[in-house]
């Protein structure tokens, strides 16, 4: 049997296991790779850096556990950024699975950080209604978001005395899964509102967001776990998601690996049928 | 080496393990594992729905004396209850006011919103000059992307025949749609393999602790 044969032949879990290798090996060995902040990651901490000190900034964490270990990175170095530049956080989620990610987050790094809930941040948690709830909040916070996500009159904090509309902020960054996430914020919020806008996306969605990077309506992109390890090397905080990029990268090079394969597998096929004929 | 004593480490270890089961075949551990997460996904749902939503916005506003514009939640929960009438064959026409309402909502919020951000704003950022002077780097991305936006949309019109100039216009337009199906692949790659990257980073930390990330 010809190898190509032999490949096509192959159980997938053969594929799997190398994969999972390929991942856990780097993880207990790290191989130190470099790593390269890029352009959109670099906009993205330079929007952050922007902010003046003092002044209010919206974060939107729009995932669920499923996008936890790229996005959670992500939430948790700019929570750190802005907390940094003593930055106040109005933070909501518009993902039922989204809250105790992002609450968890803002009173870990809030306590390290000696932040108080209600005056440096608040969680304004879940609310159901998708891209209609976009331009509500963006006219009134407290209208939209009476409570908070532990049920309190949002009236009764400091913070929320401050702020009712994206007028009273100075960035809004949101961090999304997909569907509602940046591109919905982009077309209900940040031209209707001139709100400046920054994201952190899962890869998927990535590729989506460009053009609004491109057209400025995004000033800054963080794309995938890549995307969290540049901005987590550009903030001085090595977390995870720098830890996982030497999986990422081995796993990636056996992806190319099996592309190329299939290719030349494939053209030597081709021209082989067209040597018969 | 430090294994963790958490209960609740060892169920999300064991369901993870389940899953993963998969891999090798389809077993009763991986069903269990998902009929599991699909039940509990619903009762959180439920149970998020009420406390942040449904409590806030509208039992506790509708209930409160002196609420502001009171008639309106009593409207809002009308629709609501409107929506159960699906479930009496009889009365399920009423359903159809509250979902006439949301589909209108809807396509008011999405024309305004698109028309704005898709179109108004990415016709603007195409428009851009293709000769800058001292900076043939950012004149040629400019050149690529005017490009690729008249021949993407080239290939897009289907009202002629794919036949001479039209046609070399739109293979190129193929060309690059092809390299944005390549971007995107290779961004759900790299997606795929960071949620695997996250689970082993569970089992190797907090699990087994074998690992600190």
């Amino acid at each position: 049997m010809a190898f190509g044969d032999r490949l096509e032949k192959l159980d997938r879990r053969w594929i799997f296991l190398v994969v999972a290798l390929l991942v856990l090996i780097p993880l207990l060995w790290p191989l130190q790779l470099p790593l390269a902040v890029s352009g959109p990651a670099k906009r993205y901490y330079d929007a952050i850096e922007a902010v003046p000190e003092g002044s209010i900034v919206v974060l939107a964490g729009d995932y669920d556990p499923a996008s936890a270990p790229e996005l959670v990175p992500m939430t948790r170095s700019s929570v750190t950024h802005l907390f940094r530049k003593n930055v106040r956080i109005i933070a909501l989620q518009l993902w039922e699975g989204g809250p105790p990610l992002v609450d968890a987050i803002l009173h870990e790094v809030g306590d390290e950080m000696g932040k108080v809930y209600g005056v440096d941040y608040v969680n304004l948690g879940y609310k159901s209604g998708r891209e209609a709830v976009m331009p509500s909040f963006g006219n009134s916070f407290s209208r939209t978001f009476p409570n908070d996500y532990g049920g309190k009159p949002v009236s009764s904090f400091p913070l929320m005395r401050q702020a009712d509309n994206f007028g009273a902020t100075a960035l809004f960054v949101n961090i999304s899964a997909g569907y509602p996430g940046t591109k919905e914020w982009v077309q209900q919020v940040q031209g209707r509102f001139q709100v400046r806008m920054v994201s952190g996306s899962t890869p998927v969605q990535a590729p989506e967001i460009y053009p609004y990077l491109q057209a400025g309506q995004v000033l800054g992109l963080l794309g995938g776990m890549a995307g969290a390890a540049e901005y987590e090397k550009s903030i001085g905080v090595p977390g995870p998601a720098t830890k996982g990029m030497d999986a990422q990268s081995s796993a990636h090079l056996f992806v190319v690996f099996l592309i190329l394969l299939g290719n030349a597998i494939y053209f030597s096929r081709r021209r082989a049928q067209q040597g018969r004929a | 080496m430090s294994i963790s004593t958490d209960f609740g480490v060892w169920v999300a270890a064991a369901l993870t393990l389940f899953i993963f089961s998969f891999l090798y075949k389809d077993n009763p551990l991986y069903k269990f594992a998902e009929h599991l997460f699909v039940g509990v996904s619903a009762g959180y749902i439920v149970v998020q729905q009420f406390w942040q939503v449904l409590w806030p916005n509208l039992l506790q506003p509708a209930t409160t004396a002196g609420t502001p514009h009171q008639w309106k939640y009593f409207v809002g929960g009308a629709l609501c209850v409107l929506l159960f009438t699906r479930l009496f064959p009889a009365a399920s026409w009423l359903s159809r006011y509250t979902i006439a309402a949301l589909i209108g909502t809807f396509a008011g919020l999405k024309v305004t919103g698109f028309a704005q951000a898709e179109v108004v704003e990415q016709v603007r950022a195409t428009m851009v000059p293709l000769w800058i002077n001292g900076d043939p780097v950012s004149s040629l991305n400019h050149l690529i992307l005017v490009v690729g936006v008249i021949t993407t949309l080239v290939f897009f019109f289907f009202s002629k025949e794919h036949k001479g100039a039209i046609g070399a216009t739109a293979r190129l337009g193929i060309w690059y749609l092809m390299v944005s199906f390549g971007a995107a692949y290779g961004f759900t790659v790299m997606s795929r393999i960071s949620l695997l990257i996250g689970r082993f980073m569970f089992l190797l930390d907090d699990w087994l602790g074998i690992a600190r990330f």
